[in-house]
């Protein structure tokens, strides 16, 4: 589990050390790193706490979400020769019709019993995705190949991203050691793109205002006049296609893909939404930006010789989870839920 | 095609599982049924392996249905009976296989040639130590997430769990003492794990008694586990964690210290994972890190939940038939593990659409409800 993409140290590293950095220039390039990072675990974490904050749910398969839009944007590229937005546009819009297949099939039969009977669909649903792209071997020659290749769903692939971009470094700061990549940069205006988006989606239009009426009192918005069922579908709509979104950026940026490669980030951008505050929006991505920010902090800041300790920082994500529950269990920028008896 | 009718095939050899759940399952209302049904399984596996009629393979397998049933009451008791819905049930379980297995590793290896008399009180005491060791964390787990509920009790095992997997991995030991090696490697496991101490009786080779051992130990503490959680589960102590899953509030109400009766039910669940945990590492003679990972807890939810949650009959038929599913799914599909994990999530998610209490939910063998009370065991 510990291979899983997002979670090893070699990858977190950009592709190139600056010699002899110094600790302010480290510091910067780890923060880098972390922005970076958490940009992804915002991305997945939306997802989370839009469905939170409509249903109650703990959409466990979201993490599957976010892997199989990687892997749609994998043969997108290799198969139909798709650049980079065609890729991120096929994944967000597969991963869309996932979400909404998994509300229509799943999640609606099971909305009005308890809330437990959903999570645990959602975990055999996860488990079912990710074993199922497991399962898929065959080969295939991609476009402008001569030799087919073998494609394992249950071994690590190599995601083409040299095939979209080029790697190419910039110094941030005159005169310091401070890099961004251009994969970097992707990173970061696609998902402050989709996240604008999101925002003016939420705040600006009717449906955006069903979507918060709908977290407030489903009941109260039937009477009103309004296809709940229509607003919730939606909602998962949005999270998929955002997922899809983080798939495809996670897949660039460190390069390799496998069916396991949702679960791990999943539960982290989990307990980034529960570190915001789930069910709220700026909380998922203040959570997410955190929480990458604090796990490649960890990793960094964990001695690696003469034992290799930084495996330890897959565990910093969880113990995160526990002080918050404990010590605020609405999150950052949660409301308190109170109780009726 | 082929790979088919030999898989189908295979599953006759387990016929004296069939034989034990039709004793199980018999509509008998007497208590000292529950004789009958443990001395029928021994006598018929036992007798079938000297016969020769049951292979040792069967044997072994019966062994694992035995520890994966312990590992599944022990679940249920936590999730079923008080309602706490815990989903990090394999970290308690390799709290105690490790502990366990390295404590057998260490002596045995210490003292080889160990005598009987002295080798099986030193794997019991080493599986009582290991369930002590995950009830203890079964308390520190339980300690801080009181006072959450529902699903975010649920994230929360899970957080343990990977916490306790990435701690595990880190656990190192590999020194010689008293001229011999013990291999205990973080990453790697802790191979070498004896076998359960069992005699060898003359005309057997050492391989069939020590399987036929695991499978004596295995059920007797099954039956010892099952037996404590039903005399728990029917006494005051049960009726007020029943009382917590309902309606916590209520209980409060009606002076139940609610805190108290989490906390001991975590701890009672923890304890008997971590014999089952000991037994596991004993069957296997191998521990690895990832035994405690989520996809297993999740293996043993789909266990529990199969069976019908809070029914500790359904947690032992489910053991068996998702335990003979799977060799017959390692048969049909020779190797191909992927699969028959995509199985286990299909089985999950339809078991809660369409039958949200699984096989036998609600249900107890009648045999094991207690007199005045042989109609519904949740009432």
């Amino acid at each position: 589990m510990t291979s899983t993409a997002l979670c090893s140290r070699r990858d977190s590293v950009p592709t190139f050390r600056p010699k002899e950095p110094g600790r302010m220039e480290e510091f910067l390039n780890q923060l880098i790193n972390g922005l970076q990072r958490g940009s992804l675990y915002a991305l997945i974490a939306l997802g989370y706490t839009l469905v939170y904050g409509v249903l109650h749910l703990i959409n466990f398969a979201h993490g599957e979400v976010f892997m199989i839009g990687a892997f749609v944007a994998f043969f997108a590229v290799l198969l139909a020769g798709a650049g980079f937005l065609a890729a991120l546009g096929a994944a967000m819009i597969c991963c869309a019709l996932l979400a909404l297949l998994m509300e229509r099939g799943v999640y609606r039969p099971l909305r009005h019993r308890p809330r437990l009977a959903g999570l645990i669909a959602a975990i055999g649903l996860s488990i079912f995705l990710s074993s199922l792209v497991q399962t898929l071997s065959f080969g295939f020659t991609p476009r402008g190949a001569s030799e087919p290749v073998r494609f394992s769903g249950a071994s690590y692939n190599a995601f083409p991203a040299r095939r979209l971009f080029e790697q190419a470094s910039y110094r941030v700061v005159p005169g310091m050691d401070v890099y961004l990549t251009n994969v970097q940069i992707l990173n970061f205006t696609v998902s402050l793109v989709l996240m604008a988006g999101l925002w003016i989606l939420v705040r600006k239009t009717t449906l955006g205002m069903a979507m918060r009426a709908c977290a407030n009192n489903k009941d109260a918005l039937a009477l009103m006049g309004v296809n709940v069922n229509r607003v919730i579908a939606f909602t998962f709509v949005v999270g998929g296609a955002l997922a899809g979104a983080g798939g495809v950026l996670s897949a660039l940026t460190y390069p390799r893909i496998d069916a396991m490669m949702g679960l791990m980030p999943g539960l982290k951008a989990f307990v980034a939404a529960v570190l915001g505050g789930i069910g709220s929006v700026p909380g998922a991505m203040l959570g997410g930006f955190l929480m990458g920010i604090a796990e490649v902090g960890a990793a960094s800041a964990l001695p690696s010789q003469p034992v290799d300790y930084t495996p330890l920082a897959d565990g910093v994500s969880f113990a995160v989870l526990i002080l918050v529950l404990l010590v605020r269990p609405r999150g950052i920028l949660g409301e308190a839920e109170r109780e009726k008896v | 095609m082929s790979n088919l009718i030999e898989a189908f095939g295979a599953l006759k050899q387990f016929w004296p599982v069939a034989v034990a759940l039709g004793l199980m399952l018999a509509p008998v209302r007497k208590r000292w049924w529950w004789a009958v049904v443990l001395g029928g399984s021994l006598i018929v596996t036992l007798g079938g392996l000297c016969l020769g009629i049951v292979s040792v393979y069967a044997v072994r397998v019966q062994a694992l249905i035995c520890i994966t049933a312990i590992l599944a009451v022990s679940l249920t008791f936590i999730n079923g009976v008080t309602g706490l819905f815990s989903i990090g049930h394999a970290g308690f379980m390799i709290v105690g296989a490790y502990v366990s297995g390295i404590l057998t590793a260490l002596v045995f290896k210490l003292a080889p040639g160990t005598p009987l008399a002295l080798a099986v009180p030193v794997f019991l005491l080493s599986l009582v130590l290991g369930g002590a060791a995950s009830a203890a964390t079964g308390l520190v787990v339980g300690l801080p997430t009181l006072r959450l509920r529902g699903d975010y009790l649920a994230i929360a095992t899970i957080g343990f769990a990977e916490i306790i997997g990435v701690v595990l991995r880190f656990v190192t030991f590999d020194r010689e003492v008293g001229g011999a090696v013990v291999q205990v490697g973080g990453p790697r496991g802790v191979p070498g794990v004896p076998a359960m101490p069992g005699p060898v009786p003359p005309g057997f080779d050492g391989n069939t008694a020590g399987v036929a051992a695991a499978f004596v130990y295995s059920l007797l503490i099954l039956a010892l586990v099952v037996w404590l959680l039903r005399n728990y589960i029917f006494s005051t102590h049960g009726r007020a964690c029943c009382a917590v899953r309902d309606d916590e509030a209520a209980a409060e109400i009606l002076g139940v210290d609610t805190v108290f009766y989490k906390v001991h039910t975590f701890v009672v669940g923890a304890f008997f994972a971590g014999v089952g945990g000991g037994l596991l590492a004993h069957w296997s003679n191998f521990i690895h890190p990832s035994m405690g990972g989520f996809v297993r807890s999740i293996e043993y939810l789909i266990v529990v939940y199969l069976g019908g949650i809070g029914s500790l009959s359904g947690g032992i038929l489910a053991a068996a038939l998702l335990t003979i599913m799977d060799v017959f799914l390692k048969d049909l599909l020779q190797g191909r593990d992927a699969w028959r994990m995509a199985i286990y999530g299909a089985i999950l998610v339809a078991v809660i659409l369409r039958r949200p209490n699984g096989l036998y939910g609600g249900r107890e063998f009648r045999w094991l409800l207690p007199a005045g009370r042989r109609r519904d065991a949740r009432s």
